[in-house]
């Protein structure tokens, strides 16, 4: 047993060790999508199992849910071999270890009187790693070998010495060596950094204090989840949502919950969604338990981040489908699937408990990469995620321009990036009448727009929402649609697919512009009081015209 | 007359304001504590340099610990603030770094001190390298200005993208806005913080104006009434990095005193336990509105580049790193909708101030005190009351709490302290355990004037070594104005890759910076031991957005090659190993001088002979526990070095109570200090 104290001591302590490998890979990272973005995360993991055992506070949410599928799948090949302390291994897969291609995840075993205490786990998003697409968000991909190239858990560090041969594999095989090197040291150091300091711990409490502590928080975690499930009405509650189109075929593709409360037990059977798709818009089945845990958290907040929390939660995820995919199976663009997701998650629970969701939030993430030679012939790739506006919710409006639920990623400055690449933004702002009415309206959206500076570059975009709009949730209505729009000729034209474009050329001078949807609206609109409405169109949150179409107003008692 | 020789620092909190008098000629010590007056805290704070006896005249510094910047951000009561942008990016303050409030959780508004419809734009544009591709046009500035007045702005900020680049289109933009705002509270990114990342540098520019007009017309004020009552000594105010900056600077950069109040106590805490060989400390202030925590783990308080007030409220200045509660003597207690007793965070202030002072019906925890015996109602603290009305105490806490819960009075009051003890302890945990600092190996160092009654019970609540009570616990933030070091900072965006790096024009601005230091520090008439300056430089391997501060050896002639070293070992030391062939940059300059203020030998402060029977008062009733005790009751300046007092007890001193609980005892150290730790 173990006192409360020392308990509570233990987990600042953990969390504080996953957190602080955060910081050193955040602060020595090359690509801003981990520098600026925060798009990796750190953790500790179960010596036999794998599962999650701690995670920082700062890293990415939906890496909590995945990070334990890969420590497992590297448990796994680490059986068929020799283990020994400061080994460290690396890979990519994105069918055993989740998510995409562009995550590498190093994973380090812990070794304590001799064999292995726990791992200790660093996943990143590199900035290219090869395939037809710089950045890699390729979506017409209809193999992964077209979005990357593929590693399987491997050695990058034999018993504390670097493997210089798999760096320069991995360097010949991207856009960006030199980031990739800067990236992959940093993981390296923040690995190093968490055995130190878990070392500390261990000289401090005793190794088997440690393991008590890991027991006892994933004992609560599974208990305060029990206690939020049966706090809901048993029943089934259904939800269903659309993809635009998997960028190969423009037709939908559904996600669909079917939620069953039974007692303290959750059901979440996703039997009625889509097939395997063509395009990159697959994921493996980890990624979506994953993408259920983040859901999850969101609701019931004060649960430990542990693999206790999924204890009491049973899925069924028809295999192969969208949701469980397999190799070759393309599963680039695997945030926008994830956050759709989400979003049935949030729908089907608004039925069960309403006062405890909120809408949608913007449902994509608009990866947008600009690729081109400068003057001297260096290669450059500017690659980034949009924001939009969150959900209104039972306290009130939604956020505008927020981030996604499964991230805590901030958007790099836009100095940073004209600092870095050859472009100029001519717009970052607000987007007005993009949040979705309702009692509490959604967060609006933004306009982001820039010119290119240099001769000439290629444009890809991965995004989704282009065709069905954030849903609102208790009577609140849709956020506005994803829009982007590229000049062709005098005209400005919008991509077939609605959000997925490749093999767009634009020249110097010459601007892309990116509307963002806003978020799903909460209750009823038509009870939204009349200071809060004329309160938006004072602020220009909403036009005249929307506000008679939205809210049966236009401010001035018409 | 002689030369002016009293250096005063003063602590305006919200209900008590803290004097501290330091006589450098005679090396005479003093205290005083008066009541805040809300409005004008001017008022307060001459009434309380009368009180302390130094005439004006022989006042040689004025160092100001101020909350005036610090409530105007908490209360959102800064002025009404305009901001011009480049065409296009009127919503970079509004759209923050695209975050929101929590990890977990997707609920959440933002609010931003200066609404949409104060948010203007003008066509320039500088590109990231430095070069105008727009020039601003003067005209369009005013017109603008005029729109912003008209909409009642009283205040203006100017933020243009790549400002920190090339600073020609805002000093334009800013030339044209002086020539038709009618008053001086103007703001540019370029003179507020000339770094890269447009929102940080908006948000702490804005913030800025937001605060100058309230906090500049506070300062002018006050010294002016200073000046009229003969004072010629400079008026200083703390920085929230512990630093001292003149008046004049203080009005024109207000965002740098967004923490000055509490940064002064920690750096008093830091010195006081230092000295009584306390390196791991975590300090409690506790005053009528609030309890401020912050930890000092080896001897230094912890630093943080920048801070967020409240969500979306970043300001980018260094800033000690303090975490604020809404917990202290003048909080609230009563029942809330659910039947729930709370405590806080509504405060009663000093007007109309706890129930005892006669004038208001919401009991307090210092009610709770009072009635529990252990505040003294003949002796209170401030010196305004000639006595405190128990009585008026006991009507407030049963009709409030007592007569809803079911409790008598003696047990509702011991339920108010009880939950007031577990939201401190909650902000002692939460920068201790929570950050993974074992609570056994730190002290807890309460001060303010309330810390004192609560000091026991926070260190059994939170598992706490023992604590160390100051000598003057109510001026320890005063004490803090007296020894803190001046301090300018210059910043200087550099952003060249190091193989192209003008060392020698480095140099230059580093000389002419360091003398400019030394001339406003020269020119203070202030009493310095030593100046000294210190050169960072900002630097990152070449692709990094995240730099390392990497000290300049202030020793030898700069080079490339000594800047190169000094950046690897740096690294090195903060993250383990080197990038091998991959170029360096240096983005960003910074100097500070510091002058360093003679540090105050705290001995002086100790007692001299004395003996315990002879601090002995009196005694009197005291409740712990749902029962009463026959506690002893000392005052505190009294007793004599190596006195042992065992609980229970209570040492009285005019600006604080502590209380000694029945399981505990009291020890005097060799500096007049009180540890208080458990009965072995």
């Amino acid at each position: 047993m173990i006192d409360a104290v020392t308990l509570a001591v233990l987990k600042g302590r953990l969390e504080q060790i996953a957190d602080e490998m955060d910081a050193t890979l955040f602060r020595t990272a090359f690509n801003p999508i981990i520098a600026e973005a925060h798009d990796a995360s750190h953790g500790l993991y179960d010596a036999e199992t794998g599962d999650t055992l701690v995670q920082g506070k700062s890293g990415l949410p939906i890496f909590v849910g995945v990070m334990a599928f890969a420590v497992r799948a590297t448990i796994a090949k680490a059986g068929r071999g020799t283990l020994v302390d400061g080994d460290v291994f690396i890979f990519n897969d994105p069918y055993d270890g989740g998510t995409h291609l562009s995550d590498f995840k190093l994973v380090r075993p812990y070794f304590h009187d001799g064999r292995v205490f726990c791992w200790l786990a660093s996943v990143g998003h590199w900035h290219d790693v090869g395939g037809n697409v710089p950045g890699n968000y390729n979506p017409v991909a209809s193999e992964s070998y077209q979005e990357g190239v593929h590693i399987p858990p491997v050695k990058l560090v034999d018993a504390g010495r670097l493997n210089d041969d798999i760096v320069e594999i991995l360097s010949c095989n991207s856009r960006q060596p030199t980031s990739l090197y800067g990236d992959l040291n940093g993981q390296v150091n923040a690995l190093d950094l968490g055995a130190k300091r878990l070392g500390e711990l261990i000289a401090e409490y005793g190794a088997e204090t440690i393991a008590t502590a890991f027991a006892e928080l994933r004992a609560m975690a599974a208990r305060l989840m029990r206690a939020h499930i049966r706090d809901l009405p048993d029943g089934t509650y259904s939800a269903e949502d659309f993809l635009d189109n998997d960028g190969i075929a423009d037709r939908p593709l559904r996600i669909a919950l079917d939620l069953t409360v039974t007692g303290d037990r959750l059901t979440m059977d996703f039997s009625r969604s889509a097939a395997p798709c063509a395009g990159p818009v697959n994921i493996a089945r980890s990624t979506a338990i994953a993408s259920c845990y983040v859901a999850l958290k969101h609701v019931f907040r004060d649960v430990p981040a542990n693999a206790g929390c999924l204890e009491p939660v049973d899925f069924v995820i028809p295999e192969p489908s969208i949701l469980a995919a397999r190799a070759p199976k393309p599963v680039g663009g695997y945030t926008e699937t994830i956050l759709r997701v989400i979003d049935v998650v949030f729908q089907a629970l608004a039925h069960a408990a309403p006062d405890r969701v909120n809408g949608c939030a913007y449902g994509t993430i608009n990866a947008l990469s600009l690729a081109g030679h400068r003057r001297d012939g260096r290669r450059w790739v500017m690659f980034s995620f949009f924001g939009g506006g969150l959900g209104g919710n039972p306290e009130g409006d939604g956020l505008n321009h927020g981030n996604a639920p499964i991230s805590t990623a901030t958007i790099p400055p836009l100095e940073i990036l004209e600092a870095a690449y050859p472009v100029m933004f001519t717009h970052w702002a607000l987007r007005p009448d993009s949040g979705g009415p309702g009692r509490h309206r959604g967060g609006l959206g933004a306009v982001y727009e820039l010119e290119l500076l240099e001769e000439q570059a290629d444009i890809f975009l991965f995004g989704e929402r282009g065709r069905f709009a954030p849903p609102g949730v208790v009577g609140g209505r849709p956020g506005a649609l994803n829009r982007f729009t590229y000049p062709e000729g005098s005209a400005l034209k919008s991509p077939p697919m609605a959000s997925k474009m490749v093999g767009l050329s634009i020249t110097r001078g010459q601007r892309l512009r990116l509307e963002t949807p806003g978020g799903g609206g909460y209750g009823d609109p038509r009870q939204r009081p009349a200071e809060a409405v004329r309160r938006d169109l004072r602020l220009g949150y909403l036009t005249p015209e929307a506000a008679k179409r939205d809210y049966g107003t236009d401010g001035n008692g018409s | 007359m002689s030369r002016p020789s009293v250096v005063v620092g003063v602590d305006v909190g919200g209900t008590f304001t803290d004097l501290f008098f330091c006589d450098e000629a005679s090396g005479r010590l003093g205290t005083r504590k008066v009541t805040s007056t809300h409005g004008d805290q001017s008022i307060g704070f001459l009434d309380g340099i009368v009180a302390g006896g130094h005439p004006f005249a022989t006042l040689a510094a004025i160092v100001h610990g101020t909350t005036v910047g610090t409530n105007a951000l908490l209360e959102r009561k800064g002025a009404r603030t305009g901001l011009i942008t480049t065409a296009g990016f009127a919503d970079v303050l509004e759209m923050r770094r695209r975050d929101r409030r929590q990890t977990w959780g997707l609920w959440g508004e933002f609010v931003p001190v200066v609404p949409r419809d104060l948010r203007l734009e003008v066509a320039e544009r500088t590109l990231s390298d430095g070069s105008i591709r727009t020039p601003v046009d003067p005209q369009e500035v005013k017109r603008v200005a005029t729109v912003l007045r008209e909409r009642g702005a009283d205040s203006v900020a100017i933020v243009f993208i790549n400002a920190y680049a090339n600073a020609a289109n805002e000093c334009a933009a800013l030339a044209a806005l002086r020539e038709v705002w009618p008053n001086q509270h103007v703001s540019a990114s370029c003179e507020i913080l000339p770094e890269i990342r447009e929102f940080e540098r908006a948000s702490t520019t804005a913030l800025n104006a937001y605060l100058q007009p309230v906090v500049a017309s506070y300062l002018a004020v006050l010294d002016g009434r200073l000046k009229e009552r003969g004072s010629e000594g400079q008026l200083l105010i703390v920085q929230s990095n512990g630093g001292v900056m003149p008046v004049d600077i203080a009005a024109r950069l207000p965002v740098r005193t967004a923490l000055s109040g509490p940064a002064a106590g920690v750096m008093a805490a830091a010195h006081i336990a230092g000295s009584a060989g306390f390196l791991n400390i975590i300090t409690g202030d506790m005053g009528g509105t609030s309890f401020d925590v912050a930890l000092i783990a080896g001897g230094r308080s912890v630093l943080a580049a920048q801070t967020t007030i409240d969500f979306g409220l970043v300001v980018r200045t260094p800033m000690i790193e303090i975490t604020t509660i809404g917990a202290g003597g003048g909080s609230i207690a009563g029942m809330d909708r659910g039947g729930l007793l709370r405590v806080g965070p509504k405060s009663a202030g000093s007007d109309p101030g706890p129930a005892c002072y006669g004038k208001g019906a919401e009991p307090t925890v210092t009610d709770a005190n009072l009635v529990l015996g252990r505040i003294n109602a003949e002796r209170p603290i401030g010196g305004k009351l000639s006595r405190l009305d128990v009585a008026a105490a006991r009507r407030a806490i049963d009709a409030r709490v007592g007569t809803p819960l079911g409790l008598d009075t003696f047990a509702a009051a011991e339920a108010i302290l009880r939950v007031a003890n577990s939201h401190m302890a909650g902000a002692i945990r939460l920068v201790s355990i929570e950050r993974g600092h074992d609570p056994k190996r730190f002290s807890l160092m309460p001060f303010g004037g309330a810390g004192g009654l609560h000091a026991g019970a926070l260190i059994k609540a939170v598992g706490l070594a023992s604590a160390l009570l100051p000598r003057y616990p109510g001026v320890t933030s005063a004490l803090g104005c007296v020894i803190a070091d001046m301090r300018h900072d210059f910043v200087h965006t550099v952003n060249r890759p190091l193989d192209a790096l003008d060392v020698e024009g480095l140099q230059r601005v580093i000389g002419e910076a360091a003398r400019d230091g030394r001339g406003l520090l020269e020119r203070s008439g202030v009493t310095l031991e030593g100046i000294g300056t210190y050169v960072e430089l900002d630097m990152s391997y070449i692709g990094q957005t995240h730099t390392v501060a990497v000290s300049l050896p202030d020793d030898g002639p700069l080079t490339s090659q000594a800047i190169q070293a000094a950046f690897e070992a740096a690294y090195r030391q903060t993250f383990g190993r080197l990038l091998e062939n991959v170029p360096m940059r240096v983005l960003t300059l910074r100097i500070a001088v510091i002058g360093r203020r003679p540090k105050l030998d705290l001995r002086r402060l100790r007692p001299e002979g004395g003996s315990v029977v002879e601090a002995q008062t009196g005694e009197r009733e005291v409740w712990f526990e749902g029962r009463p005790w026959l506690a002893r009751i000392f005052d505190r300046l009294s007793l004599p070095v190596g006195a042992e007092i065992v609980g229970p007890a209570i040492l009285e001193q005019p600006d604080a109570t502590t209380v000694v609980d029945p399981d505990l005892v009291a020890r005097v150290d060799g500096f007049g200090n009180v540890i208080l730790g458990r009965k072995p």
